[in-house]
């Protein structure tokens, strides 16, 4: 079953290339029906006859890969699995609607890649054995980055090439210490095995145990990306074509999330219960600093690129505040910014389409053109300020809440990231929909289908919003392990 | 030890070896009464195809010590495999390559099977006399096949080149056994002194000079990018895979059973070796232009990183060394003969399409051939999926166990380096057609059947290799060294 879900997206993928001999149209139904396939087949999940005892997996699948070396194929699904594999669904459904007018060359290999990095996606949100979790993690940054090669804009090779470099190069350390991790679980006990439950109870001594722990930790960071090593996320924002971008923010920056989630908390307890304030001082970094800079943009998607290294600094907080509230926090904050993004990301996509620059100095009192527009980017907009009622208020909420119980002090300055917010939201309204009328452009408001995209995602912010428990309680199957964690100790972390 | 009694079963052991040469005396014979450029690569491929159904009966005797010059084991056997299944792939590459540009295609066949020959007698090698006589049966074979089929002047230079530093490596190599042998009695590898002297660690570090110059380890390097270059392709491939992966199989089996390998210095000398290798080998390839030198600056590094598992092995013990060896180069070996096997499919009659610029937009213009080149280069980089990550995998287990971090960083910074020559050449042919700089190289090759059955097969085993090592990598572990 969990195979299939990749499977389906994997031959999707070959089926849309080989479909665009059926007409240029073609691969985008074919990937539309691949990504609604998958959706499909993950809804009984839902159901509450399979709510699962504690830790247990919602599905899971395993055969034995590289006996040699204890690599085994094995997925799994749980609550915190699902609820991003819904997402990742959401969101694939959505760049494929972004592309629709916007591709117009190679539309069938596009497509392809469009699927191929979801199934990369969603296998990693699956593998529940690290050398599977890591050929995933690798295999899902080729397809991205010829998105970005080949359909971006004007600067997209050197913007590919920074993107392909950062992930892999700290892929390779989280390489290492996954065969660090190993070895020495196979010293201690003579078994070599990659499998993720067996893993996490291997005894590590402390000094080593930081070692693997950092090496696990810089992958991650900067994929969320987290300040200092977010500088290629700007760039292949920028120059991805909009249906990357919407896969960029909405899904691959989640996965480095869930590492941290999955893996750097539970594998490495003490160790990462030890590093937690330079963490969530990174963390902080990143929300005023992506802040700070989104501020200062004249480029619309470059904007939206570092405010989105603003909200992933509040779930480091969240992560390493690793507390109930604010573990919650970070996935809820993980679910809205993927949509609010994601949103964004199309609205200045399809604005570009329209006039040609992405360049806001050239915008202005667009409004009057494209009420339609206007009305939903205020609406994303002030989702991604942390308006109360839509889904970004909630993570956003729920990880300062957990965050000062653990230290007011870093608490009391994240949430300045909330008045930080606000101005570049504004801005970015101010500059592109009000003001003056700088040059003159003829626009053709929003269409069916993107009407359609967009109001999907506005439902799913409302709903995240305004009624967030079932969300959460889905994530909570996957986190409550990883909460109790941490109070396995005497004391909470410091 | 009766070592020098040849039986039957010895006879057994040799069948590989014997064949090959069988194969070289006919075919030396017929063209010398038939000259036939299909009648030729016929014979050829027989006789390898002999050759590799012979394995299973030499196989059968077990390991086996033949006349104390050669060791028949599987190590040695997993080898000569190998290098018959690259030579079968460059003859089916050559064949049509040779068939536009050589007057007389026949004796390349021959050369080529004489190669093969050295390089077996090396990867079965454990004594110094099989080991020189093995590689200078490979390197003689090798100059005139580097100046085959062309009246081009660089392929001329090229092949003095190799000629001269390779007599100047086979001079070291020579008087750093004299030296050894001074010191040990004895010409066999497992050949022990009372004490490290000063002449023994000068003959074992004149040896890995030697070999160092043969491997292109830095700084021995210097004729690599030239003799890759003006070498014509299916020579590159055979030069870059067979010759390379036979000294390095006989390094690994010399640092095992010689006693002297394991002097403290050497691992000094080697990690040096290997650290430099990875870096400039990298940093070199990065400003190439030209597809050929790019992949020769790359095999430096390649050479490198493959010095670990040499390294690692005085520390984790030859069995996981063997195995990584053992994956390493056939996942290189497979990766290279791809990369050259697209360039001599790519080369029209009048050149070869080795500047970058001839790739640009291949994907819109020939996807399957960029697809090839792709999955090489991908395998090259190590990414996942492919045969190359399960071989840097492989590299960095073993380094790990023996704890060389520094190397291992060294590793790391050179996988980010290579990563990024790689790409440039995957995101040219992704470019949209005109542009590049130079539209890609028109009136290319007529492909034969041959060559794209072996294209097709090299691509489809890089992918199997990445996808399910499992039956690989359990062969290896049952047959690898002790």
């Amino acid at each position: 079953m969990l195979v299939l879900l990749i499977a389906i997206l994997a031959v999707g993928g070959l089926a849309a290339w080989y479909g665009e001999r059926a007409g240029p149209d073609a691969p985008r139904w074919i990937a539309l029906a691949a990504i609604s396939l998958v959706g499909l087949l993950l809804l009984p999940y839902f159901g509450p006859a399979v709510s699962p005892t504690d830790g247990a997996w919602l599905s899971e699948i395993y055969a034995t890969w590289i006996p040699r070396f204890g690599v085994g194929f094995h997925l799994a699904l749980d609550g915190l699995s699902l609820a991003l594999a819904v997402l990742t669904v959401l969101l694939g459904a959505a760049a494929v609607a972004a592309s629709w007018t916007e591709i117009r060359d190679r539309v069938g290999f596009f497509h392809c890649n469009l699927l191929w990095t979801l199934a990369g996606v969603l296998g990693v949100f699956l593998a529940m054995d690290l050398f599977l979790f890591f050929v995933f993690w690798e295999a899902m940054i080729v397809p991205m980055a010829l998105l970005i090669a080949i359909w971006g804009h004007e600067d997209r090779t050197a913007a590919a090439m920074k993107f392909f470099l950062f992930t892999q190069l700290s892929g390779l350390l989280m390489l290492l210490a996954m065969i660090g991790l190993v070895l020495l679980h196979h010293r201690n006990t003579g078994i070599f095995t990659f499998d993720y439950p067996v893993l996490l109870n291997a005894e590590l001594d402390g000094d080593v145990a930081r070692w693997l722990m950092l090496g696990f930790f810089v992958a991650f960071a900067v994929k969320l990306p987290a300040v200092p090593f977010h500088t290629w996320l700007p760039d292949a924002h920028t120059q991805a074509p909009t249906g990357g971008s919407v896969l960029l923010a909405g899904v691959l920056l989640k996965t480095g999330a869930y590492g941290l989630l999955r893996f750097v908390l539970p594998l490495f307890p003490e160790a990462a219960a030890a590093f937690a304030p330079v963490a969530q001082g990174l963390g902080v970094a990143s929300i005023l600093y992506g802040g700070w800079l989104a501020f200062g943009q004249d480029d619309m998607k470059r904007l939206i690129a570092y405010t989105s290294i603003s909200h992933m600094g509040f779930v480091l907080v969240g992560v390493f505040a690793w507390n109930e509230q604010g573990i919650d926090g970070a996935v809820m904050t993980m679910l809205a910014h993927g949509i609010s993004a994601s949103a964004l990301f199309m609205l200045a996509g399809g604005l570009q389409e329209r006039i040609h620059t992405r360049d806001m100095r050239r915008m202005g009192r667009l409004w009057a053109d494209v009420p339609r527009m206007g009305a939903i980017a205020l609406f994303f907009s002030v989702a991604a300020l942390g308006l109360p009622g839509l889904g970004n208020f909630v993570g956003e909420f729920l990880v300062l809440q957990g965050g000062y119980l653990v230290s007011p002090v870093i608490t009391a300055i994240a949430a300045l990231g909330l008045v930080v917010a606000p101005v570049y939201s504004l801005v970015l309204m101010q500059r592109v929909f009000q003001g003056t009328c700088l040059e003159p452009h003829r626009l053709s408001d929003c269409g069916g289908r993107e009407l359609a995209a967009f109001g999907v995602l506005m439902l799913a912010t409302l709903w995240l919003g305004l009624y967030p428990l079932p969300a959460l309680t889905v994530a909570k199957w996957a986190t409550a392990p990883v909460v109790e964690l941490s109070y396995s100790g005497e004391d909470p972390p410091p | 030890m009766s070592a020098a009694a040849i039986g039957s079963a010895e006879l057994t052991a040799l069948l590989p070896i014997v064949t090959l040469g069988t194969t070289a005396v006919v075919v030396l014979l017929w063209i010398a009464f038939r000259r036939n450029h299909a009648e030729a690569v016929w014979l050829t491929l027989g006789g390898l195809s002999a050759t590799l159904l012979a394995l299973a009966p030499a196989a059968g005797t077990g390991p086996r010590d033949v006349t104390g010059l050669l060791r028949i084991d599987g190590y040695a056997l997993f080898f000569i495999a190998l290098f018959c299944l690259a030579a079968i792939i460059v003859v089916l590459l050559a064949r049509d390559y040779l068939r536009e540009r050589a007057e007389q295609p026949e004796e390349f066949y021959l050369l080529l099977l004489t190669s093969l020959l050295g390089a077996s007698v090396l990867a079965a090698s454990t004594h110094f006399a099989s080991f020189f006589l093995g590689l200078e049966t490979l390197s003689i074979s090798l100059f005139p096949l580097i100046a085959y089929a062309t009246r081009d002047a660089r392929a001329l230079e090229a092949a003095t080149k190799y000629l001269v530093l390779s007599g100047v490596a086979s001079g070291f190599l020579l008087f750093g056994m004299a030296l050894v042998y001074a010191e040990t009695g004895s010409l066999a590898f497992g050949g022990t002194a009372p004490a490290a002297t000063a002449v023994l660690q000068a003959g074992a570090v004149l040896i890995l000079v030697g070999v160092g110059f043969k491997l292109s380890f830095f700084p021995f390097h210097l004729w690599t990018a030239d003799v890759y270059q003006g070498a014509p392709a299916p020579v590159t491939a055979l030069l870059a895979t067979v010759s390379k992966g036979a000294v390095f199989a006989v390094l690994l089996r010399y640092g095992v059973d010689a006693p002297l390998a394991r002097l403290p210095m050497s691992e000094t000398v080697l990690g040096t070796l290997a650290g430099a290798s990875m870096l400039i080998g990298n940093l070199a390839a990065l400003a190439q232009h030209n597809l050929k030198r790019l992949l020769a600056y790359s095999s430096i590094a390649h050479m490198g990183y493959l010095l670990l598992a040499v390294i690692a092995m005085q520390r984790i013990g030859p069995a996981l060394a063997a195995e990584t060896l053992g994956f390493y180069l056939a996942a290189y070996t497979l990766t290279t003969l791809a990369a050259f096997g697209v360039m001599t499919a790519m080369s029209p009659a009048d050149r070869e399409a080795e500047e970058i610029g001839d790739y640009a937009g291949l994907f819109w213009t020939r996807p399957a051939i960029a697809l090839l080149l792709t999955l090489s280069l991908l395998s090259l980089a190590g990414i996942p999926l492919t045969a190359g990550f399960i071989g840097k995998f492989y590299l960095f287990i073993a380094a790990s166990h023996a704890a060389l971090w520094p190397l291992l960083g060294l590793f790391v910074v050179g996988s980010g380096l290579g990563l990024y020559y790689y790409l440039r050449v995957i995101f040219r042919m992704a470019a949209s057609v005109g542009e590049g700089t130079a539209p890609g190289p028109s009136g290319a090759l007529q492909v034969s059947l041959g060559t794209e059955a072996a294209l097709a097969f090299l691509g489809l085993s890089i992918a199997v290799l990445g996808l399910l090592p499992a039956s690989l990598i359990d062969f290896l572990a049952a047959e690898a060294l002790r």
